[in-house]
């Protein structure tokens, strides 16, 4: 039984008694010390002057020591608030470092003006676009995301079916497979002058192309999966009743699953690629759209509050994929882990 | 039918097939060239029957049980099972090959509902699969992937996903080649048992002569390739067979003589 079981209740530790001279320096020292580099952080913003003019100084101090006090007590509980306590403890040294790192961004940008404004904001003014710009940029996330899921579900759901005829049916594979090794590996991108005068709109024109970013791997990599799969599946299969479409549905697709995966992933990727630059270029809405607007008017910070959103949306894509995948494929052993 | 307990529910009266193999001849065709595996093989089964394989390596032995199976077709020649014309697969014959091949991402008792499912009998047959898994005694990983499970555990699986089908025949491709000797000494005699419990036809292919002397009741010794049958030895003993028996210790020594080694006897 030993390989199968699952469980593993051991990890619970006992709690520990209190703080002590010796773990000061251990578990708890690096939870203290990130909450001295968020007070740090509080402290100038509150105490020490700007060089320049901007409004939300204040409560992005206010905000710091906020987080600074919940790393305090979320350290010197951690042994009584279980799972979460754990969480922090494992995040200290991150903690502790990203502390000190918008510490030294503060110093560098607000109060010494070390890098050159107004290329290099401090981090209260993006702050400022974030609660002062809101709604713009909100709407841009709702651009972006629509837009993107539009055309990756589209570009998945085409390249998987795609995949499976070529990888299943030769007669498929002999008209599909030259246009696919003729049109692939074509940046999407290189599409977008003729997407956007040939298509309605340019949303649909960008639809379009992201949708043909995803495909392309998805449907490579689908096929691939489905041409690998051992005809021991099939004999077996065969043996035991199966009609074609069970070796379809539940042998080659099952069996391709880890494949298609590797495409999805590689889709989201060059799907992100395509969507900031058919934003930038031709569709006035979305994050790569505000992030043209930003430079137009030199405003740095919304650019970097753009970026920084862009970036955890992108993230946030792929977790969610893996997540699935994850889900999918618990049967494989040594996944990576996102 | 009243399901009395778990083990009953799967023991019907499934008597086996009687199986005839006329005039198979056999060949392959690699870069231009065609290379004869079988030559003429004429064996007849009779319903119930225990038959052994044994024959040198690349002989062709598998390839006559994927014609048995139907995953292939002769070139020429006929094979019957109950003087019905073999042209595909079919579940009253169910393989069971050397390597495991259990579906990755299907638990083990998916794995073992597989035949049921593809034959769109599984809702109402679900009894079927418990009762064979607590059959191969593995009821308790029911709920394992195949990569959590040991190299004999995973065979057993592979024999209860061919036996929930209820097969007339079951044809066997050295499927107990790869374990180690204990286990394969364990599960011989769970194959005797099952076979002498559920009266299938069996068509046993081994590399072992001592595992087809316990197992058969007859033992069919083939050529190199391309293969013909060279012998056709009856194994007179009762069930359960000793290895140490010296009957079949002679029968031993004949056979391997058969296959040219003499000399390691
Ligand atoms: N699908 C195939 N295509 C070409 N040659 C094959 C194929 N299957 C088997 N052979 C050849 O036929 C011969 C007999 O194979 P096989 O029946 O697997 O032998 P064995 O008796 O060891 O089971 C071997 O030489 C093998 O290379
Ligand atoms: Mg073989």
């Amino acid at each position: 039984m030993s390989t199968y079981s699952v469980s593993d209740t051991t990890a619970a530790a006992a709690p520990r008694a209190a703080v002590t001279f010796s773990n000061l320096s251990g578990s708890y020292g690096v939870g203290l010390a990130a909450s001295l580099a968020w007070l740090a952080f509080g402290a100038s913003c509150l105490y020490w002057p700007d060089v320049g003019d901007w409004s939300r100084t204040s409560s992005l101090g206010i905000g710091a020591i906020v987080i600074a006090v919940f790393i305090l007590f979320g350290t010197l509980s951690a042994d009584y608030l279980g799972s979460a306590g754990q969480a922090l403890r494992k995040r200290a040294p991150w903690l502790l470092a990203f502390g000190a790192l918008v510490t030294l961004w503060e110093v560098a940008t607000a109060k010494f003006a070390w890098l050159p404004l107004p290329f290099f904001p401090p981090p209260q003014s993006i702050l400022e676009v974030y609660t002062d710009d809101l709604p713009r940029l909100l709407d841009s996330v709702f651009a972006s995301i629509k837009l993107q899921l539009g055309g990756y579900i589209i570009g998945a759901t085409v390249g998987f079916v795609t995949g499976v005829s070529i990888g299943w049916s030769q007669k498929i594979g002999y008209w599909v497979h030259p246009v696919l090794r003729f049109i692939g590996p074509l940046p999407a991108t290189a599409w977008l002058p003729i997407a956007f005068f040939t298509f309605p709109s340019s949303w649909s024109a960008s639809t379009f192309l992201i949708a043909l970013a995803t495909g392309f791997p998805v449907t490579v990599l689908t096929w691939s999966g489905v041409a690998s799969v051992s005809s021991a599946y099939y004999d077996v299969a065969r043996t035991l009743g199966a009609k074609p479409s069970f070796l379809v549905l539940k042998v080659a697709i099952p069996a391709a699953l880890p494949h298609v995966f590797v495409g999805l992933f590689m889709g989201l990727g060059s799907s992100f690629a395509v969507l900031v630059v058919a934003e930038m270029i031709g569709v006035k809405a979305g994050l790569g759209w505000y992030l043209q607007w930003a430079q137009g008017w030199a405003a740095y910070a919304n650019m970097y509050a753009a970026l920084i959103v862009m970036s955890l949306l992108c993230s946030g894509a792929i977790t969610l994929l893996f997540r699935t995948r994850d889900h999918l494929l618990v049967w494989q052993k040594g996944v990576v882990k996102w | 039918m009243v399901v009395q307990s778990t083990a009953e529910a799967i023991t019907y009266p499934a008597v086996g097939a009687e199986l005839d193999i006329e005039g198979v001849s056999h060949a392959f065709d690699i870069d231009g060239a065609t290379l004869p595996v079988l030559d003429n093989v004429n064996l007849a089964i009779a319903p119930g029957e225990f038959v052994a394989l044994l024959g040198p390596s690349g002989c062709g032995k598998s390839t006559l049980l994927r014609l048995v199976a139907g995953l292939e077709n002769p070139r020429s020649g006929s094979l019957r099972e109950d003087e019905v014309r073999i042209t595909g697969p079919h579940p009253s014959r169910v393989v069971v090959f050397q390597d495991p091949t259990l579906f990755p991402w299907r638990t083990v008792w998916d794995n073992v509902a597989l035949g049921l499912e593809a034959q769109g009998i599984l809702k109402t047959q679900r009894h079927r699969v418990d009762a064979v898994l607590e059959l191969v005694g593995l009821s308790s990983f029911r709920n394992a992937y195949p990569h959590q499970l040991s190299g004999g555990m995973a065979q057993r699986v592979a024999l209860a996903r061919a036996l929930v089908n209820d097969p007339k025949i079951l044809v066997l491709d050295e499927p107990l080649g790869k374990l180690d000797s204990l286990t394969r000494i364990a599960m011989q005699s769970e194959l005797v048992a099952l076979w002498q419990r559920k009266g299938f036809t069996t068509l046993l292919v081994t590399h072992d002569v001592e595992e087809a002397l316990v197992l058969a009741n007859r033992v069919i010794v083939l050529s190199d390739r391309p293969a013909r049958i060279k012998a056709d030895i009856a194994v007179g003993r009762p069930y359960p067979r000793h290895r140490g028996d010296p009957y079949l210790a002679e029968l031993r020594k004949q056979i391997l003589g058969l296959l040219g080694l003499e000399a390691t006897w």
